[in-house]
């Protein structure tokens, strides 16, 4: 019995060694950094600094771009899971692979081929132009970011419902026809909140990777629209203030954990309901 | 009260099924897994679609009603009640469709979980309750509603013999209470001869027998439904006339009349309608070739005549006891052979 838990012990130390050097160490230097100056003291100026109208415009812009991006991939999602579920199983799951596909690439690339999408003489413009419209702007716009950030997090919110999805009773929704509730009372009362730790699960990985994206604002997005995310790049790797990169990404973790700690509270609250 | 009349093609699921279920009926259909019972019900429900053929219900077409405007609802075999509700929540889901008060669903809850015996288990979580209970849930949650025709597939199943015996009870007293029609699936004919008014006994998407529980079980209409439906020892025969049949070489008078003439019949004798006897002269004389002990009788296999009969008696034999056999003109039942190769194979188990 002791040889055994010894063992199981044993099976921890290399977890143990991987969070303490590759995530607890960068996360004590961050803070450090973030709430320290040049000279090394105590400061919180570098945090103070979001209150200042081109970091603050910075960050608002993330969380609104990355709440859009979620919203949007939640409304794709779910129409496409429901009729997935409908389908044969080996139906399904193939063309849930395709959708995966996305993720096979690497992200840059297909951002990339994005670019070559919305360039001003971009193939949807030659497109438009073919059909004799008119041009569109989307390169460095919001609404490029958006798209890249869909194309490439659509995925993440697609897997974790599907499977939350395709494990519910399919009698249970025609329970809820018979009863008399019509598609749409069904899909509220019956569907979304059985489905909803799978919508839940999707929402935080979609969430997360688009509030701290760097990569598809870059490229899609131009100089001249700055996400959170390239503030931070660009403090470390042009302006090389660590300090002040460190701050601005403590802020965006706070971001995060707050998002966590919202998913947390609503799942807890619906398991103490069961 | 209704008028089902239906078609179904690529796999023939149900083939030309017509079938009249009448007002305050308590219906069964019977039959083994994958006779097409189950679709028939799904129809009936309104989740399948016949691919042609109407459902008629009070003179009306509703074949192409939805389920949630059909003025059916269906307790489901796997009771499907909603895990993210309470009992109380579960129950009022229907009404609350249906746009009723406050009040009246207060009533109304209170009324059912009466009926199925909850009393008092308004707020209780669903998924902590015991199958039986959920079940009694599941059939609350159906008759708030007041539907005209409840849909019951095979409710019972998951249930323990014992709670599957007094459930039976349950489902006969609701329905006595609620006057509502019950639409049962069953594949146990236990169920079926113990619950129902009317028996339908289904094989290979054919409808075999319509008939009330002493009806298929005395007079089965084929080998199929004979041999189906409870024990049976089913014999090739001739029938020389009216009331006289030929069976193993030897010729039995019958009640059976209007088979043609020197024609091949089934012949069916119920194991417990087999008299044995010390041997005789000119009766059929077969040796025990083996008994088992089942409680309340002895199940006796006699070989007589080239046959291994099947006899169930309350007094013990000897293996290789010498013994003849008697039949009552009554108990012999007279079915007519399957008429084509195709109505042989439906007959065939």
């Amino acid at each position: 019995m002791f040889q055994s838990v010894t063992v199981r012990n044993l099976f921890l130390v290399p977890f143990c060694l991987w969070a303490g050097i590759f995530i607890f160490i960068p996360l004590v230097c961050i803070i450090y950094y973030g709430l320290t100056n040049s000279g090394g003291s105590f400061t919180l100026d570098n945090i103070a600094i979001i209150t200042q109208r081109e970091y603050y415009y910075s960050l608002r812009l993330s969380v609104v771009l990355a709440l859009i991006t979620t919203i949007i991939c939640l409304l794709l999602a779910y129409p496409l899971c429901l009729i997935l579920i409908e389908r044969a199983k080996s139906a399904g799951t193939i063309i849930i692979l395709l959708f995966v596909l996305p993720l096979w690439m690497n992200t840059l690339l297909s951002t990339m081929a994005w670019q070559t999408i919305f360039e001003r003489d971009g193939i949807l413009n030659q497109v438009l132009r073919l059909l004799s419209m008119p041009d569109m702007t989307l390169i460095n716009t919001p609404t490029a970011v958006v798209i890249g950030m869909i194309y490439n997090y659509l995925p993440y919110m697609v897997l974790p419902l599907y499977v939350t999805l395709s494990k519910i009773d399919k009698s249970i929704f025609e329970a809820a026809r018979d009863l008399g509730a019509n598609s749409w009372q069904t899909f509220l009362k019956v569907t979304l909140p059985l489905s909803l730790p799978g919508a839940i699960s999707g929402i935080t990985m979609v969430f997360i990777p688009a509030l701290t994206t760097f990569a598809i604002s870059a490229l899609l997005g131009g100089s001249k629209l700055l996400l959170i995310g390239n503030v931070i790049e660009q403090e470390f790797t042009v302006e090389y203030d660590w300090h002040l990169g460190s701050a601005l990404s403590i802020i965006l973790m706070i971001f995060i954990v707050i998002n966590m700690v919202l998913t947390i509270f609503f799942d807890m609250s619906r398991r103490e309901e069961e | 009260m209704e008028n089902v009349v239906k078609t179904f093609g690529s796999l023939t699921v149900l083939d030309e099924i017509e079938l009249t279920i009448h007002e305050n009926e308590f219906v069964t259909l019977l039959g083994p897994s994958g006779c097409g019972k189950t679709t028939l019900l799904r129809i009936l429900g309104g989740f399948e679609m016949p691919d042609s053929g109407k459902v008629i219900f009070s003179g009306k077409d509703i074949t192409n009603v939805p389920p949630n405007k059909r003025p059916i609802n269906t307790v489901f075999q796997k009771y499907s009640l909603f895990s993210h509700m309470n009992v109380e929540e579960n129950i009022a889901f229907g009404p609350k469709n249906s746009g009723k008060s406050a009040d009246y669903i207060r009533g109304k809850i209170s009324y059912a979980l009466k009926l199925v015996n909850l009393e008092g288990y308004e707020k209780h979580d669903v998924t902590k309750l015991s199958g039986g209970q959920q079940q009694r849930i599941a059939i609350a949650r159906a008759i708030v509603n007041e539907p005209k025709v409840l849909l019951l597939d095979e409710p019972l199943s998951a249930l323990d013999l014992k709670l599957r015996r007094s459930m039976r009870q349950e489902l006969v007293r609701i329905k006595r209470e609620t006057g509502i029609t019950f639409v049962f699936v069953t594949h146990d004919q236990e169920e079926a001869l113990s619950m129902s008014d009317t028996v339908v006994v289904m094989n290979q998407g054919y409808i075999q027998q319509v008939g009330t529980p002493e009806n298929v079980y005395n007079e089965p209409e084929n080998a199929f439904v004979a041999d189906f439906i409870g024990d049976s020892n089913i014999i090739d025969g001739v029938m020389v006339h009216d009331k006289l049949v030929r069976i193993l070489g030897r010729e039995y008078p019958c009640v059976d009349v209007g088979f043609p003439l020197e024609s091949p019949v089934d012949v069916q004798i119920r194991p417990e309608d087999i008299t044995l006897d010390a041997p005789q002269e000119d009766a059929l004389n077969g040796v025990v070739t083996k008994i088992s002990f089942w409680g309340m009788s002895y199940d006796i296999i006699v070989s007589a005549g080239g046959f291994d009969w099947l006899i169930q008696s309350i007094h013990r034999r000897e293996v290789g006891e010498e013994v003849s056999l008697h039949l009552d003109p009554e108990n012999i039942q007279i079915m007519a052979k399957p008429q084509s190769e195709d109505e042989a194979k439906l007959v065939e188990q």
